[in-house]
């Protein structure tokens, strides 16, 4: 069977989630049939179709499991917001069909990925500016406290999930130039008493430092681990100039921690970029020193910065009845119902799921009385109400569709040819989980709840957009792997 | 900068790319280990700490869903509704408030639900039945049959028209009527006054809970009443049972006597000479049975309360904290056991001092004589007959209980005998129905430094095969339990019996 045949019929369980999601929905509200409902549940299967027949001319040789799980995803999504507004759903479904547009013209202009690295500092400013223009006059966006969105005229758009593309575009191309000089080992080992005084030094500086400031056991597990990592950099033999970027990007994390004040970007981008740099340097001090700076640098911020320690306070206990003036509505108001309103109300809504859930349609987003009791489900907490209408069985199927969606994005890493293809397919699909992991762990309280669509689930222009053309970077990628692997050995799964 | 060919690529996959696909490797573990870990809290939120959420008292989703749910019917024994649920809005925004047909005739002891005020009396007590709650496999079960929930009808043993005839009789009072069938334990009369109508909750609920009447509180099963002179029975029942006494049994009734130290009178001051204890029941000889309180002793008094029931909240099918043990108190207020030291001829005569006093509610002399009527057999009182779904399938059926043997049924025999007497010729001659006989026992205790009478009559009927047991107290009177509370019971057990 054809990898395309394949694809097609992996597009199989896409129609009957669309089918079934779309009745079961329906058949909870008997009273208030709209004609108009079913016809999105059919646009987006012409879409699927449509998508399917181009990469099956355009690119031959792609891994046939990504898209029709980004597409299972995506039908899944629809449900759910059809279930949420109907109107949200005519809108998603439009946005599907401009995502497609997007993924059909990357595919068409980027004939050969290896081009962009041509472009790669223009693609790293590009990012850079986009990350910083929601803070920008005018066109800058402010929501829920922080500064996600850009609005230009009657179009609003978060700039973060495009600039996701173009770091991790950047990052796969410098690093797989610099990877080799970075860092190199050592041509001969240092002799052993200057080893033994690179250890002792920095372990009883370490030592002296916690004990005299008194450190907290975060902030010395933190210290001790920075210098460890350090030092173990320091035995290979670093070169400091090639670090300058990388600090760049450092840098930048922090910026967007304090300025944008978006947490979560921030902790997608440092992530992927972690994990791109020991994808390709397979140094595990290096991920040492820079997690424990990124965490030092979070940790400084949450004590000394007040939208930054807020959000801790409210990860920490939501439920706190504390009485407090609220900032949303003016009154003095319990925290929980005012700044842990968000998170307190997520899990509330998880905890109806159950095993099983309560069923498509059966989970309260609003009280009789029209107030909003799940703020965001349509975006941030749609996790929330998947998990309380599907329960912790559907909501662990939607994972796994991730895990899967990943796997195949690694595999299109271990295939592919070169340096760039290997560490842009493995960075697509690091970030893509991270994003996962970002919002669903906000969601389930793992950590502090920050803004990030659910990657194809969520309601949202730019994050369709932009995952639509993450997607095909990854098939194009694969497209080239499969192709010379299939010339050179002919044939493979 | 340098354009890769197609050979290059091909090169440096040859040489550098196996230690990349190591790491690549190791990154796919690592995501693994983040999906897990999602997938640990999300089971974690949904199943493992789901209930602690679910009542976490600022979660208002649990009220809300509740709010959707038509709840049950609650129905009379003669399938007069009692309760119902109503729908208001349509759609997403439809809920369901419930209202009262017979307004205020059940109103303690059916109680109220509602979402701004919370649930009394059977609505509480019977909750998940009449919300129809599930287990998750229940509800998996009628999501595939696409059923709405919906809450199953609770029939109770309660008789609408003698609870009527409880309360005119009762009316402008303050006090409580128990009527429960010996033989089965049914509860067919619970009237507490002053009540209210539970259609006025929503809107009255502040009035009513700091009405210095008190309508919210049940009088039937929350109060500790002095029972006066109806607890003579029960250490009759102690006395009987204990094989040291018997109805002709002759004790000294001359008044006044010194209990305890202390000298005790009878009412009015009448001294009877030697009297034999059926004597002692019909003219209420307090200074006889005080005697027999210390000649049995405390102990044995305790135990035959213990199976009466006294000592815990009574076994009926309605909220614990609207129920109260009836018992021998301290100043305090708490229960006291046999060491506690109490006077032991008043508390045998229902007084008691500042070391321990028999406080009781009309529940609990309901269950009293409910016993004796039945042989001697206590049967656990109930409110609720049976549960039906609404597609008609009979979820519980109460079956009748037998809690257990207060005394032997020679005891209660001569204890029902002792008893018919007081109706016949004593002070109990208010309560006699023509045709029926009754046993029974008026009790008077004073209250409020003797400017007033707690009101009491208990009784059982017919004597030979009894059909109801009845407790009727009237609270701060100036007539005896005999004009007071008698005639009322009267009135209950001819409604019932006729």
């Amino acid at each position: 069977m054809s990898a395309r045949t394949r694809e097609l019929l992996g597009l199989v369980p896409v129609s009957l989630i669309v089918s079934a999601g779309f009745a079961s929905v329906l058949a909870t509200r008997t009273r208030e049939v709209s004609d108009a409902t079913a016809t999105y549940g059919l646009v987006f299967l012409g879409l699927c179709v449509f998508g399917h027949l181009f990469i099956r001319s355009r690119l031959p040789d792609a891994d046939p499991y990504l898209f029709p799980l980004s597409a299972l995803l995506a039908a899944f999504g629809l449900v759910v917001i059809y279930r949420i507004d109907a109107e949200l759903a005519r809108e998603q479904a439009q946005w599907f069909v401009i995502g497609l547009v997007f993924f059909c013209a990357t595919i068409v202009f980027l004939r050969d990925h290896h081009s962009l690295e041509r472009y790669r500092y223009l693609i790293a400013a590009a990012g850079i500016v986009l990350l910083l223009m929601p803070r920008l006059p005018v066109i800058g966006e402010r929501v829920n406290g922080a500064f996600l969105a850009v609005k230009v005229g009657p179009v609003q758009f978060q700039p973060a999930e495009f600039a996701k593309l173009a770091i991790i575009v950047f990052l796969a191309s410098y690093l797989r130039d610099t990877a080799d000089v970075l860092v190199r080992a050592r041509s001969q080992p240092l002799a052993l008493p200057q080893q033994a005084l690179l250890v002792a030094l920095p372990a009883i500086a370490v030592v002296l430092v916690i004990t005299l400031l008194d450190l907290g056991t975060a902030a010395a597990v933190l210290l001790a681990v920075f210098v460890a990592s350090l030092v173990a950099l320091m035995r290979e033999r670093p070169s400091l100039k090639h670090f300058g970027p990388l600090l760049l990007i450092w840098g930048l994390a922090m910026v967007m921690l304090l300025f944008i004040r978006d947490l979560g970007s921030s902790l997608m981008f440092f992530g992927g970029f972690l994990a791109l740099l020991y994808v390709a340097t397979a140094r595990l001090s290096l991920i040492g020193v820079g997690a424990t700076m990124f965490l030092g640098g979070a940790t400084y911020f949450a004590n000394n910065v007040s939208h930054v320690r807020d959000r801790i306070d409210i990860w920490l206990d939501p439920f706190s009845r504390k009485v407090g003036l609220c900032p949303g509505n003016g009154e003095m108001t319990p925290f929980v119902d005012c700044q842990g309103f968000q998170i307190a109300q997520s899990l509330y809504a998880q905890a109806e799921g159950g095993l099983f859930g309560q069923g498509f349609g059966q989970a309260l987003l609003e009280t009789p009385a029209g107030a909003t009791l799940l703020p965001a489900a349509d975006t941030d907490l749609i996790y929330a109400v998947i998990a309380g209408e599907l329960g912790l069985f559907g909501a662990a199927g939607l994972i796994l569709v991730y895990v899967l969606f990943a796997a195949r994005g690694f595999k299109t890493a271990l295939v592919a040819n070169d340096g760039f293809s290997k560490l842009l397919a493995a960075g697509l699909t690091a970030v893509l989980a991270l994003q996962v992991f970002v919002i669903v762990g906000g969601v389930t309280k793992v950590i502090p709840l920050t803004g990030v669509t659910l990657p194809f689930v969520s309601y949202g222009g730019s994050s369709i957009v932009a995952n639509m053309v993450l997607l095909a970077l990854l098939l194009i990628v694969s497209d080239d792997a499969r192709k010379d692997r299939r010339r050179v050995q002919g044939g493979i799964v | 900068m340098r354009v890769r060919t197609a050979g290059a690529s091909r090169a440096g996959s040859s040489d550098g790319g196996a230690p990349v696909n190591r790491q690549i490797v190791q990154l796919f573990g690592l995501s693994l280990i983040l999906f897990a870990t999602l997938i640990a809290f999300t089971s974690r939120w949904t199943v493992f700490e789901a209930e602690g959420l679910t009542d976490d008292p600022s979660n208002r989703r649990p009220l809300i869903e509740e709010q959707r749910i038509p709840r049950g019917l609650i129905k009379a024994a003669d399938g007069t509704v009692l309760a119902r649920s109503e729908p208001r809005g349509r759609g997403q925004a439809r809920t369901f408030v419930r209202t009262y047909p017979a307004g205020g005739l059940f109103s303690n002891v059916v109680g109220y639900s509602f979402i701004e005020r919370g649930r009394a009396g059977l609505e509480q007590s019977r909750n998940a039945d009449l919300a129809g709650e599930e287990d998750e496999f229940g509800t998996i079960f009628s999501q595939l049959q696409s059923q709405q929930r919906e809450g199953a009808d609770v029939k109770t043993t309660l008789d609408p028209g003698a609870q009527q005839a409880a309360i005119d009789a009762l009316a402008g009072q303050t006090g409580s009527v128990v009527a429960i069938e010996p033989q089965t334990g049914r509860v067919r009369v619970m009237a507490s006054l002053p009540g209210y109508d539970p259609n006025q909750i929503p809107d009255d609920f502040s009035a009513l809970s700091t009405d210095e009447a008190r309508p919210l509180f049940n009088r039937a099963t929350q109060t500790s009443y002095p029972p006066g002179s109806t607890f003579k029975v029960v250490t009759a029942a102690a006395a009987l049972d204990s094989g040291k006494f018997e109805p002709e049994s002759v004790l000294d009734g001359s008044s006044p006597r010194s209990i305890s130290g202390v000298p005790l009178a009878n009412s009015g001051g009448a001294s009877f000479g030697a009297i034999s204890l059926t004597d002692a029941l019909t003219n209420s000889v307090n200074t006889v049975w005080a005697q027999v309180g210390e000649q049995i002793g405390p102990e044995t008094l305790l135990d035959t309360m213990q199976k009466f029931g006294f000592g815990q909240d009574p076994p009926l099918d309605y909220p614990g904290d609207q129920m109260l043990a009836s018992g021998i108190r301290n100043s305090a207020g708490d229960l006291v056991d046999a060491e506690g030291g109490f006077d032991i001829g008043r508390v045998a005569i229902g007084q008691g001092g500042e070391e321990g006093q028999t406080l009781v509610s009309p529940l609990q002399m309901a269950m009293v004589v409910a016993a004796i009527g039945n042989d001697g057999v206590l049967m656990r009182p109930r409110l609720t007959e049976q549960v039906v779904a609404k597609d008609g399938r009979v979820e519980d059926r109460i079956q009748p209980e037998r809690i257990g043997r207060v005394i032997s049924q020679q005891s209660a025999d001569q204890l029902g005998v002792m008893m018919s007497n007081v109706v016949e010729e004593g002070t109990g001659t208010a309560a006699a129905l023509s045709g029926i006989d009754v046993a029974g026992k008026t009790g008077t205790a004073e209250v409020d430094n003797a400017t007033s009478n707690q009101a009491w009559f208990i009784a059982f009927a017919p004597v030979d095969d009894p059909q109801l047991a009845i407790a009727v107290t009237v609270e701060r009177t100036q007539g005896q339990g005999g004009t007071e509370a008698a005639p009322i019971a009267k009135t209950v057990l001819e409604e019932l019996l006729e």
